[in-house]
């Protein structure tokens, strides 16, 4: 066989373009490079043929593939749907306070109710769940409930929501607005009072002499020794936690005016009965768990 | 095209002239023969390895499990988190590139490549079907497909095809178990991914080994660029002792009556070069050193009764001494210098802290990351309450139970969600994501300051192995 004959370079025209002395040639496309330029050119317009492409007053082109981005969310989401349906059936259907004894339906429900919570009781109660004082929204994460903190109790609370209209089976307890009750001087009395369970009162001889107001007027719900009732939702008064704060101003204000915070029920429209459920669990195992 | 040179009529594309590399015989082509066997034989039976592992985990030894984001290999697993190892192992593969083309130019292109090993073992089989060179040439020049034509050609594609389909069949069983996923992809049961793998990787060697050959070398891949930064002037490369071999019979020196020197033009070094190129014209990007026109020109000279390494591994600095009458350096002082000694170093250096670290590393895994929101509790009781995710990772073959403990303040109190124990148990080789709570009395010390080192401290009770994270206890502040 014959050697390759070598290329001379200066077969090959240029393109007339000199800088400093320095040539240009006029060497064609590879020819790989040129036909997948062309394939490029007619993938193009089948493209824009097939998806959402020219701009046009009210949306762009929807493409004969009718493809859209909301259309492939929907798709996704149904295909979630679907592949946890049967897990979903299992969370409706078991004993709830079985839940956390079955590992794969505990890390199931764990995880999925930690998504619903962030996505309808973050509002109020705190991405963390450790709620927010100055409104009255509960923190979870503490053994203080004023409900019940077992599974079933968090639960009926989540599924009917609290004082609230739209569900007959709320849970319901109102305080009095002892403003209309009772003088200024009782209500500093029992105030100094609720104070003395759990610290100390801003006047000790008034905390003593509001001993009798208290159990007149508070005891029927709050216990004689202010311990609560979570049957009523009448909260602890002697623990180391304040629904809406700890400080003389904020209990008077409590016991003037009174406090009607609600929770909207959760079950029924808003969540499915494995959500509700889900979003129990994942309460449930946040630290104050009963 | 032909717009812009109205002088250059004719076209200026060249068409791929394919190459039919002769047989050959010698002492480099047995021992690519040999590395042929080996790295072919590693490729096709590493997957049917067994290595037990007991019960709850695969017993293939080489095992890339991607479902369960493992990488078996014999008595080792790699967690993801431990893909450090993975990368060890490409940095020493790069050190180990870098050491061999330094000492020996493009060893690794001419004998272990892929690329070279399947075109070799694809010419193999065409020289088997359709012949040597002058058969495969005619073959390739008659313009007829004759009966004969098409059944040499139909053979050689078949038998090339069922290398192919091989191949790829091979790579899928590092994925999962072999055995297993050789039925399902008879029965087929196997997955759509592993058909398609198996598809492309047959389309690509069945192109590549068969068709692309040596341009994948010259125009797909990128170490021939490389290379050149990578070799020096005592980087042993196939040459040609010009000197000796000059002017070669059929020259316009010898017919003008010049003393010919050693080459006889006999061109048995430029047919037997699987890449086409003519060793005599010096070192060229093509070249990957595969050393067949070595063995080709030894024994043309052996029959001539001349001296052999007309055409030989040598270096540049070789080619000065030889030309003025000196002998080259020993085959040992091209390989030992400062640049090959300090690359073996590194490599090595790189190999002993993996293997310390494989020895070293515990088969518990700990991450603790306390919860920032909030940053304490309050508990009725008036305690102070941290939380923590702990992710604990059994990477053992048997269930572990781990006792949790915490250092830091002796007032200091762990619990566990979930359990009145403190302590878990975690399945073989499986992650376990546990809360645990840390709680200081109402006015010890860690309630009250604004945070407190803490340790916290997992042991695995069957086997006494402990590890440890360090973190903060964060308290009032007041």
């Amino acid at each position: 066989m014959a050697k390759k004959p070598k290329q001379d370079k200066q077969e090959v025209s240029t393109t007339g373009h000199t800088w400093d002395g320095i040539e240009e040639f006029d060497n064609p496309l590879p020819r790989w490079w040129l036909w997948v330029f062309y394939a490029t050119i007619v993938w193009g317009i089948w493209y824009v043929i097939a998806y959402p492409a020219w701009p046009l007053v009210n949306g762009a082109t929807a493409g004969y593939k009718g493809w859209s981005t909301r259309g492939q969310l929907e798709e996704r989401m149904t295909e979630a749907d679907a592949a946890n349906a049967e897990i979903n059936a299992k969370l409706a259907s078991a004993e709830l306070t079985e839940i956390p004894d079955d590992p794969e339906l505990n890390a199931y429900a764990v995880s999925a109710g930690g998504a619903v919570f962030r996505t309808w009781c973050a509002q109020c109660h705190g991405s963390g769940a450790a709620g927010v004082q100055a409104g009255g929204y509960p923190n979870l994460l503490d053994d203080d409930w004023l409900w019940g903190g077992t599974l079933d109790d968090i639960h009926y609370t989540i599924a009917n929501g609290i004082r609230n209209d739209e569900d007959p089976d709320a849970r319901w307890s109102q305080m009095p607005a002892f403003g209309d009750i009772l003088d200024s001087e009782s209500i500093d009395r029992v105030v100094n009072y609720v104070m003395s369970f759990s610290g100390e009162p801003r006047d000790a001889a008034a905390a003593s002499a509001g001993e009798e107001i208290f159990l007149n007027n508070c005891a029927a719900c709050h216990g004689d020794a202010g311990g609560g009732d979570i049957y009523q939702g009448a909260p602890n008064l002697a623990d180391a936690i304040w629904l809406y704060g700890g400080e003389y101003e904020t209990i008077r204000e409590t016991v003037t005016n009174a406090r009607f915070g609600i929770m909207p029920p959760m079950g029924g429209a808003d969540l499915s009965e494995a959500e509700t459920r889900a979003v129990a669990v994942y309460v449930h195992q946040l630290g104050g768990g009963m | 095209m032909a717009d812009s040179q109205p002088n250059a009529p004719q076209s200026l594309y060249a068409a791929h002239e394919p190459v039919f590399p002769r047989k050959v015989y010698g002492k480099f082509r047995n021992l690519k023969w040999v590395i042929m066997a080996v790295t072919l034989g590693i490729y096709y039976l590493t997957p049917w390895i067994r290595w037990d592992r007991g019960p709850s985990l695969p017993d293939q030894a080489v095992l890339l499990d991607l479902a369960e984001r493992r990488f078996f290999f014999f008595w080792i697993e790699i967690w993801p988190h431990e893909f450090y190892f993975v990368a060890g192992l490409l940095v020493m593969a790069g050190l180990g590139l870098f050491l061999f083309t330094s000492a020996l130019g493009r060893v690794w292109c001419g004998y272990a490549c892929p690329q070279t090993v399947w075109t070799d073992l694809f010419i193999l089989v065409e020289r088997w079907i359709e012949g040597d060179r002058n058969a495969r040439l005619r073959l390739h020049r008659q313009k007829k497909w004759d009966v004969r034509k098409v059944r040499l050609r139909v053979t050689k594609w078949l038998a090339w095809l069922l290398i192919a389909v091989a191949t790829g069949g091979a790579w899928v069983f590092y994925f999962t178990d072999a055995p297993t996923l050789l039925i399902d992809l008879f029965a087929l049961d196997a997955h759509p991914i592993a058909y398609t793998t198996i598809a492309v990787l047959t389309g690509t060697t069945f192109f590549f080994g068969g068709f692309a050959r040596e341009q994948i070398c010259i125009y797909a891949c990128p170490w021939p660029r490389i290379q050149a930064a990578m070799m020096d002037e005592d980087t042993l490369t196939v040459g040609y002792r010009e000197w000796r071999g000059e002017p070669r019979k059929n020259s316009e020196e010898v017919r003008a009556g010049a003393a010919q020197g050693d080459c006889i033009d006999c061109m048995a070094c430029v047919n037997v070069c699987p890449v086409g190129i003519d060793i005599r014209d010096g070192q060229q990007m093509e070249c990957i050193t595969c050393a067949l026109c070595i063995d080709a020109c030894d024994d043309v000279m052996a029959k001539i009764g001349k001296p052999r390494g007309l055409i030989d591994y040598m270096a540049l600095t070789d080619e000065a001494r030889e030309r003025s009458g000196e002998l080259p350096k020993p085959v040992w002082q091209h390989i030992f210098r400062p640049r090959t000694i300090l690359y073996t170093v590194l490599w090595s250096a790189v190999g002993f802290g993996l293997v310390f670290a494989l020895f070293m590393r515990s088969n518990i895994d700990l991450t603790v990351a306390p919860v920032r929101n909030p940053t304490y509790v309050t508990l009725s009781s008036g305690e102070i309450r941290n939380i923590y995710e702990v992710r604990l990772r059994n990477m053992k073959n048997d269930a572990s139970r781990f006792k949790f403990s915490v250092k830091g303040d002796p007032t200091l109190v762990i619990t566990l969600e979930g359990t009145p124990y403190t302590s878990v148990e975690v399945a073989p080789d499986e992650m376990r994501l546990q809360r645990v709570y840390v709680t200081a009395p109402p006015n010890s010390a860690p309630a009250r300051a604004e945070s407190t080192d803490i340790r916290i401290w997992v042991e695995d009770t069957g086997s006494g192995t402990r590890d440890f994270k360090d973190t903060v206890f964060n308290g009032r502040g007041q």
